[in-house]
């Protein structure tokens, strides 16, 4: 059964568009990466799962309830992690998170205990006077704390340092492994690349590309780094070249034979060829129009 | 009631001074009444030669020298505009704030229908604004005592239910335009209390103008009309259709509202 799963699902902000007939799916249990550039969609796509924003055409079910006529029902059962946090000015956040647990009819104060010692989160402090990783660290436990069944994750670790992002990691895989779906848009591909196990590409409001991670990468492309010097020039099949000092770094996609001549006719001092990372392979996609070679 | 409490809390502050401001100012005016009498009787003459000025302010049918006419005009006057300004800034600001603030996505992201969040931020104002109206009556009551004049009963009930009619249709007109702002809506409720008060102004100058007192709700809380006929029904009437108009269109509005990142 799928956790998400939008059908031609559209927004347009009157003559804009938001998302353009968009279909995803992700199945319950699923690490679930979404990415894209800004104004791509992501947004979009988040904000009208949770009943934010109303489509304009499409439908979308979200753990079997219709997002517009089940929207309370489905919202009980998700955990929502904004990009841009904010809370009421003046609070605790020891109230805050009350506050989100009451909105919930759940007593989680023993989760949010331990999620907020995990975090390290100063409980008596007041939002307004936390920095912006601590006011994450207090969104992430209002998303937590009530044990959802799906994550809806918007660029989650903005703001976090290397330690907490690890801390947050940990506690999202825990989850994970105890059933529950994790939805997680993000601009850090390494972050999509290290923990989920699908991941969807969206372009212009449509998703160009959908499928496991490991089979996105799998492109006829290469990443190919040399040391040294070699005579590229105008060989069909580069592209994206990066010179450093002596390092030069391209995505060859086009004959193997080609490519080892033309190595050969250089000054290579070291040389590797791997195939390309998650950056690459996004870049790939909009390069080539969404159509993967 | 989760956000009923909330939204209580968060108004605590706001709440407390205005009617601090309110309560001290009425309170001010009572006390001052004893040393005023005598002045009163002579002002009253003064304001007879004046013309269209006494009229504007709804001080030609009543005597200042007696505490019901006093009170009728310089207290009235006091809990008018303040507590015009009171609810129709804590009405214009309910819904706007939460986008203006960016806490709608956190309140909206939560298992909680638009309809009960506006069902329970329109009670959290409705509370408010009869709070404040119960404690500035009881203190009314109280320094009327303190200063020896008799508590004139049915006047001073009506004068205040008048006023808190009037706050209450504010509330509600303002509440409406709360649903169609996204920021910057404090200065619209301001405004729109200070544009209700100088049109029954006006209305009180000229005939031609007189029906402006049917679209003003200070137009039935006139201190004159009520301590010498009671309320007007009919005034009350659209002014609380206006108001009721007001809370429909937040209903509309906001239940369909796409909410702004």
């Amino acid at each position: 059964m799928e956790a998400i799963k939008t059908e031609k699902l559209t927004k347009y902000y009157g003559a804009n568009r938001g998302i353009d007939q968009l279909d995803l799916r992700v199945d319950r249990g699923e690490f679930f990466g979404f990415i894209g550039p800004n104004g791509a969609g992501k947004s979009t796509t988040i904000r009208t799962l949770l009943g934010l924003i109303s489509p304009t055409g499409g439908s979308a079910r979200v753990l079997g309830f219709d997002i517009v006529s089940d929207k309370q029902k489905l919202l009980g059962r998700i955990g929502y992690l904004p990009s841009d946090v904010a809370f009421y000015a003046g609070m605790k956040v020891r109230d805050v998170l009350k506050l989100s647990a009451d909105l919930r009819k759940t007593d989680c104060a023993a989760e949010s205990a331990y999620l907020c010692e995990r975090l390290q989160l100063p409980r008596d402090r007041r939002v307004d006077e936390l920095s912006f990783g601590n006011r994450k660290k207090a969104s992430i436990v209002c998303a937590l704390q009530h044990k959802p069944e799906l994550l809806i994750l918007d660029e989650p670790t903005s703001g976090l340092d290397p330690l907490m992002q690890k801390e947050f990691f940990d506690i999202l895989h825990e989850r994970h492994e105890q059933g529950a779906t994790v939805f997680m848009s993000s601009h850090v591909l390494s972050e999509i690349q290290r923990n989920c196990s699908r991941a969807a590409i969206i372009r212009e409001g449509r998703i160009i590309a959908c499928d496991r991670v490991e089979a996105l990468g799998k492109t006829n492309a290469k990443r190919v780094n040399v040391h040294g010097s070699v005579p590229i020039g105008d060989v069909p099949g580069i592209r994206d070249v990066n010179r450093q000092g002596d390092t030069l770094s391209f995505l060859y996609s086009g004959d193997m034979g080609q490519l080892l001549r033309i190595l050969s006719e250089g000054q290579i001092t070291d040389f590797s060829v791997t195939d390309p990372d998650l950056e690459d392979i996004v870049l790939h996609y909009y390069e080539k129009d969404g159509v993967r070679s | 009631m989760t956000i009923v409490k909330h939204e209580l809390k968060q108004g605590v502050k706001a709440f407390a001074i205005w009617t601090f401001a309110i309560g001290f100012l009425l309170a001010v005016s009572i006390v001052l009444f004893p040393e005023m009498k005598e002045q009163m009787a002579q002002a009253g003459n003064m304001f007879a030669s004046m013309g269209s000025f006494t009229a504007a302010f709804g001080m030609d049918r009543l005597d200042f020298s007696v505490y019901k006419g006093y009170y009728a005009v310089e207290c009235a006057n006091v809990l008018g505009m303040g507590g015009a300004f009171f609810s129709s800034l804590i009405a214009v600001g309910i819904l706007s704030k939460e986008e203006r603030d960016k806490t709608a996505e956190f309140l909206l992201t939560h298992p909680v229908s638009r309809v009960r969040i506006l069902n329970e931020k329109l009670s959290s104002l409705v509370i408010r604004v009869l709070l404040m109206n119960l404690l500035i009556f009881a203190m009314s009551l109280g320094m009327t005592e303190l200063i020896g004049e008799q508590i004139f009963w049915k006047e001073i009930i009506l004068l205040h239910l008048a006023f808190t009619l009037m706050q209450l249709e504010l509330t509600g007109i303002c509440f409406g335009i709360s649903a169609f702002m996204t920021r910057g809506s404090l200065g619209v409720g301001l405004g729109l209390a200070a544009i209700m008060y100088f049109l029954n102004i006006i209305s009180n100058l000229a005939d031609s103008v007189s029906f402006l007192k049917y679209v003003t709700p200070f137009g039935y809380c006139e201190g004159g009309d009520i301590v010498n006929d009671g309320l007007d029904a009919i005034k009350i009437l659209i002014g609380l259709t206006f108001g009721a108009l007001g809370i429909a269109a937040a209903y509309g509005k906001y239940t369909r509202k796409d909410i702004r990142a």
